[in-house]
């Protein structure tokens, strides 16, 4: 393969890869309005366009057109440099999610991941520690104390979790021997899917992404009764739309995450047979299809979780962090071990 | 039986401060029920009335804004007994009483009239009993769906005459639609 076709190839995934993550996160905006109302016997947006369709685009030219607050800081490159972090950390993790297994177009294969690396779920946990640095550097900037109260809470739920959640994968990694997830995908073909293997480890990493995405019942950084609007409520216009826009594309892309080490990524029963009959593109456009109603399932099981718990106290956050899940997770390996020497 | 058990209303509830249950201890069995509540809800028949639309319909005994009646010859009604005001509880209603001159006698039925006659709309609860106290049915609260607007100063929520009294064409066609009949 020559440079130009692969930089071509790679540079169409990349941008549509970023594309589809801007759109889904800005339909998760109105998805969050719709599945609230609905949840509470209203409505929700339904005056700008159809079904209130056009709302997340009214609101994000709102947003661009609203003045431009800056407080009396004295580090202005991290007041602006925080959302940037958070909104990049947030995008760049799509990279090596498999969106599909590959298309067969000109005569050769596409594959549709943008990189597969070896140590894609490493990268990612990489990129999650890296997240904290955004809601951290922000707050801190604002020169406010409620937003470093709510940047002292973020951060150190997310790092505590993190914990939780890399123990959780561990048994999982065990069972699949790579750190890839093209290969993870790839092992849970034929709804071989890790959730019925590590229904465990599930429930760890899904309670634990909730507390990474600062999603409720978790969402102590945002604790308004306490800390006014949490680490963004100095921000204005467009700075304060990065955090709530990376905290919804954070959400789509733990929904992936999720779908994909756990839910069988891209597969669905029958994958090779469509395969063989109707062709390679064919079977996987319905692949993709099928992650992506994974996904939609996972966001909206966040805002149907967000709308059905109240929040925690922050001791019991703790405390359900450190006593419960991490325990739960070292058991959980250790429990896998054994299975696997008895029954391999 | 003890004091304490004595429960008159039948609806005395001792507070139990019972010890949570393992199940209730690992909580995704609670958090389940939860979730199957809220599922519920999402197909539940939506509670809103979208306003432009759609309007809410009116109670039949709903009570709008006042209008000060004329009769068939077009005369106000209102005498200024004031029995309207002794009646309001929320002391919104005043007026200044009037001689009727000969030469008025088209415009009010009785000798005396009403020269000014104010409600203000910040005080008055629209509970009806003014038209339920005047004996010459000359105060009704109308129908009409609008109640007092939005202002920036409180004297102009002080209705007078020109807004309180029936306009000259609605009696006109009243009287034209009751002769028809």
């Amino acid at each position: 393969m020559d440079t130009t076709t692969f930089i071509i190839e790679k540079g169409t995934i990349i941008v549509v890869v970023f594309a589809i993550t801007m759109l889904m996160a800005m339909y998760s905006t109105w998805a969050e309005r719709k599945v609230a109302a609905f949840l509470q016997d209203r409505v929700g947006p339904n005056r700008a366009g159809w079904g209130g369709l056009l709302q997340p685009l009214a609101d994000g030219l709102k947003l661009f057109t609203k003045e431009e607050f800056f407080p009396n800081t004295p580090n202005k490159f991290l007041f602006i440099l925080g959302p940037g972090i958070a909104m990049s950390t947030a995008l760049i993790t799509s990279a090596v999610i498999p969106w599909g297994d590959k298309f067969h177009i000109f005569g050769k294969d596409v594959v549709l991941q943008a990189t597969d690396l070896d140590v894609s779920i490493l990268y990612i946990f990489g990129v999650l520690s890296i997240g904290v640095y955004g809601i951290m550097i922000g707050a801190w900037a604002s020169n406010n104390k409620y937003s470093l109260m709510s940047a002292v809470r973020a951060s150190s739920q997310m790092i505590s979790y993190e914990v939780a959640m890399g123990l959780a994968i561990i048994s999982i990694l065990m069972m699949t021997g790579s750190l890839s997830l093209k290969e993870i995908t790839i092992q849970q073909a034929e709804m071989k899917w890790n959730i019925f293997y590590q229904p465990l480890a599930f429930v760890i990493f899904l309670v634990c992404s909730f507390a990474e995405t600062n999603r409720t019942p978790f969402d102590l950084a945002e604790c308004e009764s306490e800390l006014i609007g949490g680490y963004h409520t100095e921000y204005s216009s467009m700075k304060m739309g990065f955090y709530l826009f990376a905290e919804y594309a954070n959400m789509f892309i733990s929904a992936t995450i999720l779908s994909v080490v756990f839910l069988g990524g891209y597969n669905y029963p029958g994958m090779e047979w469509a395969e063989q009959n109707w062709g390679v593109n064919i079977a996987n456009i319905i692949a993709i299809a099928v992650l992506f109603a994974k996904i939609c399932f996972f966001i909206f099981f966040y805002m149907w979780i967000r709308w059905t718990i109240p929040r925690f106290r922050y001791d019991q956050l703790m405390n359900l962090g450190w006593k419960i899940l991490i325990p739960l997770a070292v058991l959980n390996i250790i429990l896998t071990g054994i299975v696997m020497v008895l029954f391999n | 039986m003890a004091v304490e058990q004595i429960s008159l209303s039948g609806r005395k509830k001792v507070v139990s401060n019972k010890e949570m249950t393992f199940i209730e201890k690992i909580y995704l069995l609670t958090i389940l029920k939860g979730l199957w509540i809220t599922l519920k809800h999402l197909f539940r028949r939506k509670v809103t009335i979208k306003y432009p639309e759609e309007i809410r319909e009116m109670s039949p005994v709903y009570r709008g804004q006042h209008m000060l009646m004329r009769d068939d010859e077009g005369r106000e009604r209102c005498t200024a007994c004031g029995l309207c005001a002794l009646s309001c509880p929320a002391e919104a209603i005043t007026m200044k009483a009037e001689e009727r001159k000969p030469e008025e006698k088209h415009l009010y039925r009785e000798e005396k009239y009403a020269s000014i006659y104010e409600i203000n709309m910040l005080r008055c609860i629209f509970c009806g009993l003014c038209e339920e106290a005047c004996p010459k049915e000359a105060i009704f609260l109308t129908k009409s769906k609008k109640i007092a607007n939005a202002d920036y100063s409180r004297e102009d929520f002080i209705f007078g005459k020109d807004k309180l009294v029936m306009p000259l064409e609605m009696a006109i066609n009243n009287t034209k639609s009751n002769t028809a009949n």
